[in-house]
């Protein structure tokens, strides 16, 4: 995968325009299961992370994502910023410049592990590695742009009958089920705008 | 070395809401007095309820000793945050910042008063997670 300076400007406004955008639905999502700010949250990171435009995409594809990782953490202020800002941050590190397909899985395998020790978490409990995993495991099978935006969509449907584990929808017990996860929703919006703009069968 | 002559074990307490850190941070000044390097962070980085890695890392470094620092926390975010901000540390500070699993409030003033005695960091960790224990 080789990204120039215009693909990584498109692909950083393409994740950021895909939570902000969302921002109201994801806080209705919060409120129903959680405190009801994580679309706030969310759309506060991605705007500090538009604000470091145009240097942003200067940079080369393995450091531009770990400064979108270091800006998320230190600005979404809920449990999200660690756990999204984790995942970018890891990527970056493992990530060589011009991956190559192996490459990237192997470095979002690294990646997803460093989120499941931030939160102490596995799949199964309704956050955000529930979308997570299952994509990881359809771009490690070979699956195109459109199946792996399918994936994350469906697997963020799949939380809805789920039980919360972890988190702070876990303290609500059953009350959580039938109520999609919000963290899962807006990690299913950014899997979707970088399928979109990576476009796997023809970068990657 | 033992941890009288280095000072302290300092406390920081994080809470989504400034308010209840601030509070709770009035509790152990009340128990402890000034025997105890203490800070208190909560919010947001707009001013909301939510807690950031940026307040606890000035947090961290106001209420530092080289005995170490205890970190009270209340919800989630507050203790995901708090863990991020202690890696984010120099290497040689990492080692001696510990995040209580304790209630905040109860947990900052029965660590305050264990570490005025001059106890050890683990001391004061293990006092404040009795209450979950």
């Amino acid at each position: 995968m080789s990204l120039d300076r215009a693909s990584r400007e498109e692909l950083v406004r393409a994740l950021a325009e895909a939570v902000i955008q969302h921002a109201d639905e994801l806080t209705g999502l919060d409120q129903a299961i959680g405190d009801g700010d994580h679309g706030l949250n969310m759309k506060r990171g991605f705007e500090a992370v538009l604000a470091t435009l145009p240097g942003l995409a200067d940079k080369a594809l393995p450091e531009m994502l770990k400064s979108i990782g270091m800006t998320l953490v230190m600005k979404v202020g809920g449990a999200s910023g660690p756990l999204v800002g984790t995942f970018f941050m890891e990527l970056g590190k493992a990530l060589p410049e011009q991956p190559t397909r192996a490459e990237f899985v192997a470095a979002a395998d690294m990646a997803i592990n460093a989120v499941k020790a931030r939160g102490r978490s596995e799949a199964g409990q309704k956050t955000l590695l529930d979308v997570l995993v299952p994509v990881q495991a359809v771009l490690a099978a070979g699956g195109d742009a459109r199946a792996i935006a399918m994936e994350a969509a469906q697997a963020a449907d799949r939380t809805t009958p789920m039980l919360a584990i972890r988190g702070r929808a876990s303290f609500l017990g059953e009350r959580s089920i039938g109520h999609m996860d919000p963290g899962s929703r807006s990690v299913s919006l950014l899997i979707g705008a970088a399928a979109k703009v990576l476009e796997f069968e023809a970068r990657l | 070395m033992n941890s009288q002559d280095r000072g302290n074990v300092g406390i920081v307490i994080v809470s989504h809401s400034p308010k209840i850190a601030e509070g709770a941070a009035d509790m152990v000044r009340q128990m402890v007095g000034n025997a105890v390097p203490l800070a208190w962070t909560g919010g947001d980085v707009d001013g909301g309820l939510g807690t950031n890695v940026a307040g606890i890392l000035e947090a961290i470094e106001a209420a530092w000793s080289p005995s170490g620092v205890a970190v009270l926390v209340d919800l989630g975010g507050a203790e995901t945050n708090s863990e991020m901000a202690v890696e984010m540390l120099a290497e040689d500070r990492r080692a001696r910042v510990v995040v209580c699993n304790a209630p905040v409030v109860e947990g900052a003033v029965i660590a305050a008063t264990e570490s005025s005695g001059g106890s050890s960091l683990a001391a004061v960790k293990r006092s404040a997670e009795e209450f979950y224990a």
